[in-house]
């Protein structure tokens, strides 16, 4: 009986203590609420994507520090939370659901591959939150509550194409990694290579883990074409080049365009092997803009001399700057007000890409689209660039031929 | 014509690479009976000496040298996994004798410390090997192109299983061997010192994975995961071959690696992997025992 009173008196005095506690907690947040303002970053740190989300995560650090230098937005400073998604899509989706409901941050910088979007799409949705994805992607996708800083299909892959039909190429042949992505890419470059008269003369699709290629290149051997367009992803694209070189083959004997293999890649594939070779992209460290000279430096300074930066950095970098920048068009943190200012169209940003400006409609950017060959020191020497900035068109609505043949997003 | 010297030519270089990979399981898993999960890591760990040695050469030797990076790799490639393949059977793989399912699981827990302390000194981001400049490039005869450094790892593999072969059946310590994997009891009652004669055999085939490692370093980028995609391949060519035979490991290399090109090049790459598998698989219900068997006088 004495023990058990003394043991609830001792429950009643814990409870009011850590009550106390509790308060003092809440009391520290409030104060903290005002003067900052919490961000997610959702990218993997561990596993096989970590290569190259890394570049993406730091771009973003960046982009936080510098407009907290600056004096922060709406006079506050922002604080980033961050999240490991471990290359794993189901863990992207706990971690951005965590992020949301419990961090309560304002919005969420993130993702890389195609799977771990989709995997955390229905979580921003049902949430009414809000993410930026920062990288180039297959299109046929128009969520109410991510933005898409990276190309569209039109602003990538579409032109790409065109340049290489300007140059006289007519046998493409199309090779890709196995899964979404380059599956739809080359059903796309499909359609397109079909309306303007070239042929496809092989399409093939390697493991993600693949290291020989030898039965590969023995087709593209026998199928003759005079480019290869290339989907390929991660370190497939080491093997391959490697194993064309060990064969003698040169950009002279056969022409590849690349569409995942940026400054990243050419450092560790060696620019020796890819000398001349063709990539498609919307940015690249040797883009001259005023803007782009500022952030090269500034990337460098941060994260060490020997860094790159790349497509994928720019567009998360600049994801960071047009949250900012809507956020004060709509004068507020809240989701709902940040998407009114976003849909109406006005959000743009002096990038280092040049202008880019979000399209209210679809929430992607209107976005100059760049031909790049890979120079013998590393780095990638525009070729061909676009007049003006294109407009964004996820499901290629504006392109006859790929009305004509339907296209539809693969699953 | 050229098609078919081409995929005879891939299909024994992919030969080649597998049996590479599985000669050092040939004689842990073979003549030992440890199922190794770390085994793709020692090839992992022989590739990052690769690069370590050239990166080494490109600092302090001069250029003209340069190519020669290569063979010393292969030392220290065997060298390195050699000692760290003795150090795991003496505390860990020496407690399980006998307790297979248990050495599985440790090894693959080893497996993974070994990947993520390749990741904390290297990075994340894959690294990439020079291959030396007698080895860049091919030779072509009429249509079709011989890479160099296919044909060294050819060469490599048949200077290897030459040296297993003279130390498993021409040495002492092979009679050793042999006789401690047989009939253990009689062996020590011999005056055979098995734990000695363990601990060396699951070094030299921890130390022929190494060697796996560098020429596997040629061929792509090398990262954390690089042993994982040959492990699987290693495993069935050993099985296939019949565990605890070399020629057999031999033959079973052959026929993973001719059959795996042979179907790609009318398919597709994925539609080639499960047909060798499904190869395996129905060889394996026929013949469980695998291509060859041991003759021995053990009573198991």
């Amino acid at each position: 009986m004495n023990i058990a009173r003394k043991f609830l008196s001792t429950i009643a005095a814990s409870t009011v203590v850590l009550g106390a506690f509790g308060l003092m907690g809440c009391n520290e947040d409030k104060a903290a609420e005002s003067t900052s303002v919490k961000v997610g970053l959702l990218h993997s740190l561990t596993g096989p994507m970590a290569i190259s989300e890394k570049s993406v995560r730091d771009a973003e650090v960046l982009a936080i520090e510098q407009i907290n230098k600056a004096g922060g937005v709406l006079g506050k400073q922002i604080v980033f939370v961050e999240e490991d998604g471990a290359s794993e899509p189901s863990t992207f989706a706990t971690k951005a659901e965590k992020l949301i409901d419990i961090e309560k941050v304002a919005t969420v910088f993130g993702c890389w591959t195609s799977s771990s979007r989709k995997a955390v799409k229905p979580i921003f949705e049902e949430y009414k939150s809000l993410l930026w994805y920062p990288v180039q992607y297959e299109g046929m996708e128009m969520s109410p509550n991510i933005v898409y800083t990276g190309a569209a299909p039109n602003q990538q892959i579409v032109p790409a194409i065109e340049y290489l039909i300007s140059k006289g190429y007519k046998k493409l042949f199309l090779l890709g990694s196995d899964y979404v992505f380059p599956r739809t890419a080359n059903m796309i470059i499909n359609a397109q290579a079909k309306a303007a008269g070239i042929s496809v003369v092989g399409e093939e699709y390697a493991d993600m883990d693949q290291t020989d290629f030898a039965a590969i290149i023995a087709k593209i051997e026998a199928a003759k074409p005079d480019v290869i367009v290339n989907t390929l992803n991660g370190t497939g694209n080491v093997s391959f080049f490697k194993q064309m070189s060990e064969k003698n083959y040169s950009s002279k004997e056969y022409m590849t365009m690349s569409f995942s293999i940026a400054e990243e890649e050419v450092a560790t594939i060696g620019p020796a092997i890819l000398k001349g070779h063709l990539v498609s992209w919307n940015y690249y460290q040797t883009t001259s803009t005023p803007e782009n000279t500022a952030f090269v430096a500034a990337y460098k300074e941060k994260f060490g001399a020997n860094r790159v930066t790349s497509d994928p950095a720019e567009a998360a970098y600049d994801a960071v700057y047009l949250w900012a920048e809507a956020v004060k068009a709509a004068k507020s943190f809240e989701v709902d007000a940040v998407l009114a200012a976003i849909k109406s169209g006005s959000i743009s940003y002096k990038a280092p890409e040049g202008v880019v400006a979000i399209d209210g409609k679809s929430q992607h950017l209107a976005k100059p689209v760049r031909v790049g060959e890979v120079s013998e020191d590393g780095l990638i020497k525009e070729v061909y660039a676009t007049a003006a900035p294109v407009a964004p068109d996820p499901y290629l609505t504006t392109y006859d031929w790929a009305v004509k043949a339907g296209l539809q997003p693969l699953n | 014509m050229e098609q078919t010297i081409n995929i005879l030519f891939n299909g024994l270089s992919l030969s080649s690479i597998i049996l590479l990979t599985s000669l050092g399981l040939a004689i842990t898993f073979g003549v030992m009976r440890v199922i190794n999960m770390a085994h793709g890591e020692f090839v992992m760990i022989g590739a990052y000496m690769t690069f370590v040695v050239q990166q080494l050469f490109a600092k302090f030797l001069p250029e003209s040298i340069g190519g020669l990076y290569y063979f010393v790799a292969i030392i220290a490639a065997f060298g390195v996994a050699f000692g760290l393949g003795s150090l795991l059977e003496k505390f860990v793989i020496s407690r399980l004798y006998g307790r297979e399912i248990d050495s599985l699981l440790a090894t693959w827990g080893i497996s993974l410390i070994l990947q993520q302390g390749a990741r904390s000194i290297f990075g994340s981001q894959g690294v990439n090997v020079t291959a030396p400049s007698f080895l860049s490039g091919g030779i072509t005869l009429g249509e079709c192109t011989f890479s160099y450094n296919r044909i060294f790892i050819i060469l490599l593999v048949a200077l290897c299983m030459g040296a297993v072969w003279l130390v498993m059946y021409k040495s002492n310590f092979g009679r050793q061997m042999r006789a401690v994997m047989q009939n253990r009891p009689m062996a020590q009652c011999m005056g055979i010192n098995s734990r000695k004669v363990d601990n060396l055999t699951f070094a030299m085939g921890s130390g022929f994975a190494g060697i796996a490692g560098c020429s596997v370093a040629l061929l792509g980028s090398i990262d954390s995961t690089v042993g994982q995609s040959y492990i699987v391949n290693s495993f069935m060519a050993v099985v296939l071959g019949g565990v605890g035979n070399l020629i057999g490991t031999v033959i079973g290399s052959g026929i993973i690696g001719i059959s795996s090109i042979f179907t790609e090049n009318y398919t597709s790459s994925t539609i080639a992997k499960a047909v060798v598998l499904l190869i395996v698989i129905v060889f394996l219900q026929k013949r469980p025992q695998g291509l060859f068997v041991i003759k021995s006088r053990n009573l198991d």
